[in-house]
């Protein structure tokens, strides 16, 4: 019990303290392949600490959902990515949820979040906020189609039992899977307002999704805002590597050598994950707004047809 | 005592208060007791209904000497009517106690305070009458008694509009219901439900039957495209009437097609059933939430909220017969459990919804978002309580919405072991349309919320708004808590569901404490799904709580106000703000052409020009242009057509009533 708290406390504060690592890594790559030397990989480290300990900086009009709203936003990011299996499987809490509870937490954040962007009642809080729920409105039903091939191969939304299976049993190369590995890129890179849905590194007023909402805040408002992003970004590779590279993860009361073990391939598959990242936001362009409803709307196609891929493969 | 006796005996007082209502005058304190009066009744009923829910016995049954001769009236307590009886119930309790503060502002109370504690008793009645007669009875009666609430505002030009189409479709609804009854009661006409229950039919007369309770049963829910005149009568009545008519009776007409398709047709049920009420599901979830992403009134846009919620839970019946036909009964309670869920839990947040628009109309004297803004300052309990409203029926956890869904969801997920391939393709389909609808339904209550509450006051009166009265608080916190309370113990909720899907579907969901931990929500086993809405809850609260005492302690807490940012140039004008077109614009362009065929038309001024640009939107309802229209088109040649009768001399008018004579005597030959 006391080992299995443990473990579940370790994960809490393993992807806490990941999560800025894992954005230095994606920015210093960025950096890199532009040809610039890019700040340490430590930098955002420090730039949290210099926005907690600044003072915060308010709207005379703001409410107390604008102040509640980065707290909310930031701890059900936070329990959401805790809830998914990183270095080990059938962790103590991982029962309280499964794959769908990860998605609607997301979710609650998000709802958070595209409110406290309207509370100021300026005209570029209300943009960032219709934006973020147009695009969630079509990544949602993609998720939940990528869900659905998932559980049909699996038989559970159980992200830990789904993990141990694809970990344990050979599932071999399957068209559906590789569906749902280009759906899942889709919807990832959309829910994680990376290029080319969103660009996390642009203030051009325009072209603001996720910036746009979080435009008013400063301090450690604005600190907690920017490290829930950066745990979103840590779950939703977590989720890549549980589902589609599950190996090296501890199972269920395994040793605790097994445990080291699997923090050890999980920070590997995580920077693999940052490097891939970084090359590809390197090497495309942003889209036009309206072009991600076609872009979100291919995912909600490919989630479909590998499920449909995976009935005519069953009943053959 | 005998709840079936006590809750009879309460109609009929309900029905006795509102006769001695229309009659005294309406003082203030008069209008207060009468409300206070059928709250306390309700909360006796709730009382009795819960009981007789928890305690799951076998159904009471009661026959009076009203009613057609011979037969008698017919009432019957099963654990069904005692589930829908707690919704009725607790609706009317919360709406009394609410009009006790917000029924004193009422213009014209002698319109509305006879109705009330009727229709209330009407929709009691409808759920425990266990023959048709009885049945039919009481459903017109809470037809009509809801018409008259529809109606009850004579200055508002628009409501007797909406009452005219609602008492039509009412209408249509009951003969539809009084068509179904018939084929199911059959030649012999056996219309208690214990004889038709008893009775077999062949496959034809199911599919009719079924067609017809969609029909009948579905306009009154507001099942797409009957919803027509859902989103016009139910925004039309005061507003804790309006609570009643989207978050109870639209439950009453679940009521109806879940009695008539598992219960009296039950032995006939056939796994195509489940075809049409999927589809047609699916369609009113995502068109209904389409329709109230278009919408600024925001009574309207709850209304089209209701047409979406309707659809989740028929989403949920359908998967409930598909499974019920195939005798996967495990599943068909996981279904059928989600589908109940929901309806309980849609009255709770839609009745709470429904008020807190009440208490914005109250004091703003406005409905339409766009002249609203920045309530959150000047009514912060009714903001807080809206909220948590507005994230229940978004879906979100820890919250009630999202544990109804998620159980859909669940229910969705096995279909693949449905023997049947049209059904294996078509429900990850449906499945698909349900999470659309759950996240355009966040965007709506994005932009409801965030246009109502937040941001700057757009016009004076919202600017001088007050906070309600303490009644109207104290109903809108009960829902609140009662939201809340479901989300994190869910399993206490779908306990009480239990003896429900015992009698339709002879399962029931795993007992809690055979899972993980005793308070898990599971629906199959533990290693499949599970979700505990209480460890999600301290979850949140302690992370959240922890970051904060962290951040205080160590980093700053300091904090400085000064004028807004928005990159440099904030505009003072609060019409700079982004509105509820504005705000639901993305969502137009993208599914708003296609499903509406939404056209923008910019009307821009040439250089030198001093007039204002214009932007004009236009939309086609496709219910009013592909139903409506024509129907109404068809009517009005008709009328045109036999138009002359009304002009024939005695002797035409005295052959045709013989030619008709004759008809109707030749085909009683023929049936006999």
């Amino acid at each position: 019990m006391i080992v299995d708290l443990a473990l579940q406390g370790l994960q809490m504060g393993l992807v806490l303290l990941v999560a800025p690592l894992l954005t230095g890594v994606t920015r210093k790559v960025k950096a890199r392949l532009l040809r610039r030397r890019g700040a340490s990989v430590l930098q955002p480290y420090r730039d949290l600490w210099r926005l907690m300990r600044k003072e915060a900086l308010m709207a005379e009009n703001a409410s107390w959902l604008y102040r509640a709203a980065p707290y909310v936003v930031f701890s059900a990011v936070w329990v959401a990515a805790a809830l998914v299996p990183t270095f080990a499987t059938g962790l103590l809490f991982n029962w309280a949820a499964d794959l769908l509870v990860i998605v609607a937490l997301l979710g609650t954040a998000r709802f958070a979040l595209a409110l406290a962007g309207m509370d100021v009642g300026t005209s570029f809080g209300g943009l960032g906020a219709s934006r973020e729920m147009m695009i969630a409105s079509l990544a949602e039903p993609a998720m939940l189609m990528i869900v659905f091939t998932i559980a049909l191969l699996a038989k559970t939304t159980q992200l830990t039992v789904i993990a141990g299976y694809l970990a344990t049993e050979p599932v071999g190369l399957r068209a559906s899977l590789g569906l749902v590995f280009v759906a899942l890129v889709i919807v990832s890179l959309a829910e994680n307002a990376r290029i080319p849905v969103d660009n996390p590194a642009t203030h051009l007023e325009l072209t603001m999704v996720h910036e746009a909402m979080a435009l008013e805040y400063s301090g450690r408002h604005l600190a907690l805002i920017e490290m829930a992003a950066a745990l979103k970004l840590v779950l939703y590779l977590s989720l890549f590597a549980c589902l589609l590279a599950p190996f090296g993860i501890a199972a269920a009361d395994s040793p605790l050598g097994d445990d080291a073990l699997g923090l050890a391939a999980y920070l590997a598959k995580l920077l693999v994950g940052a490097l891939l990242l970084a090359v590809g936001e390197t090497s495309i362009a942003k889209m036009r707004v309206f072009r991600v409803a076609e872009f979100l709307g291919g995912a909600l196609v490919l989630g479909l047809l590998a499920t449909i891929l995976l009935f005519v493969s069953r009943s053959m | 005592m005998d709840v079936l006796a006590t809750i009879l005996g309460g109609a009929v007082f309900l029905i006795a208060l509102g006769a001695v209502a229309s009659m005294a005058p309406p003082t203030r304190a008069w209008v207060r007791f009468v409300y206070g009066l059928t709250a306390g009744v309700c909360v006796v009923l709730l009382a009795g209904a819960g009981a007789a829910l928890v305690a799951a016995e076998a159904p009471a049954t009661l026959v009076l000497p009203i009613g057609l001769p011979w037969i008698g009236a017919h009432f019957r307590l099963d654990s069904l009517s005692a589930l829908f009886l707690v919704v009725v119930d607790l609706g009317g309790a919360i709406s009394g106690l609410y009009a006790i503060g917000y029924g004193v502002h009422e213009s014209a109370p002698r319109r509305v305070l006879p109705f009330f504690p009727a229709f209330i008793a009407a929709m009691n009645l409808v759920v425990v009458a266990d023959d048709a007669f009885a049945f039919l009875m009481s459903w017109e009666f809470m037809s009509i008694t809801s018409w008259a609430l529809v109606v009850s505002n004579p200055r508002d030009p628009g409501a007797s509009k909406a009452g005219l189409l609602y008492i039509v479709m009412a209408g249509f609804g009951t003969l539809m219901l009084l068509l179904a009854f018939g084929l199911l009661a059959g030649a012999d006409g056996g219309y208690a439900f214990d004889t038709i229950r008893a009775s077999a039919r062949p496959a034809w007369v199911g599919a009719a039957v079924l067609s017809l309770t969609l029909l009948g049963a579905g306009s009154k829910a507001g099942l797409f495209p009957l919803h027509v005149w859902l989103p016009l009568a139910h925004p039309a009545a005061p507003s804790h009437v309006s609570s009643l008519m989207s978050g109870v009776m639209t439950k009453v007409a679940i009521y109806g097609a879940i009695r008539i398709l598992f219960d009296l047709a039950g032995g006939g049920i056939a796994w195509w059933w489940s075809v049409p009420v999927l589809v047609i599901g699916a369609t009113t979830a995502v068109i209904g939430v389409l329709y109230a992403l278009m919408q600024h009134d925001l009574k309207r846009l709850l209304a089209y909220h209701t047409v979406e919620n309707i659809g989740i839970i028929f989403i949920g019946l359908g998967l409930a017969l598909a499974f019920h036909a195939n005798g996967l009964e495990a599943y068909a309670a996981v279904a059928l459990t989600a589908a109940l869920l929901h309806v309980f839990n849609h009255s709770l947040f839609k009745s709470l919804l429904f008020l807190g628009s009440g208490a914005i109309l109250h004091a703003s004297g406005a409905r339409d978002i766009d002249r609203l803004g920045g309530l959150i300052h000047r009514m912060p309990v009714t903001a807080a309580l809206f909220l948590v409203g507005s994230a229940a029926i978004s879906a979100l956890p820890p919250l009630n919405g999202f544990v109804s869904e998620w159980l859909t969801f669940q229910a969705v997920l096995v279909s693949p072991d449905l023997p049947q391939t049209l059904l294996k393709f078509l429900v990850p389909t449906i499945g698909a349309a349900l999470a659309l609808s759950a996240a355009l339904a966040a965007a709506c209550f994005v932009k409801a919320f965030g246009v109502t509450f937040l941001g700057r006051a757009r016009t004076a009166e919202a600017a001088e708004a007050r906070e309600t009265d303490c009644f109207s608080l104290a109903a809108m916190g009960i829902l609140a808590v009662l939201c809340l309370a479901i989300g994190v113990f869910p399993t206490v909720a779908v306990d009480g569901l239990a003896p429900v899907t015992r009698l339709m579907v002879a399962a029931t969901l795993p007992a809690p404490g055979a899972g993980v931990a005793p308070l898990s929500l599971v629906p199959f086993s533990s290693a499949q799904s599970s979700y505990n809405g209480f460890i999600i809850l301290a979850f949140l609260a302690i992370s959240g709580s922890a970051t904060a005492w962290f951040i205080h302690r160590f980093a700053s807490r300091a904090a400085r106000r000064g004028p807004a940012w928005d990159c440099g140039f904030p505009n003072a004008s609060p019409a700079s703000q982004y509105t509820a077109a504005s705000f639901s614009q993305p969502i137009r362009r993208i599914f708003g052409t296609v499903v509406f065929r939404a056209r923008e038309t910019v009307d821009m001024p040439a250089p030198g020009e001093t007039r204002a640009a214009r932007i004009a939107v236009k939309m086609i309802d496709p219910a009013w242009a592909w139903m409506v229209a024509p129907v109404l088109g068809l009517i009005g040649a008709t009328t045109d057509r036999i138009n002359f009768l009304q002009f024939l001399t005695v002797r035409r008018y005295l052959s045709l009533v013989f030619a008709a004579l004759v008809v109707l005597l030749v085909v009683v030959a023929l049936w006999g």
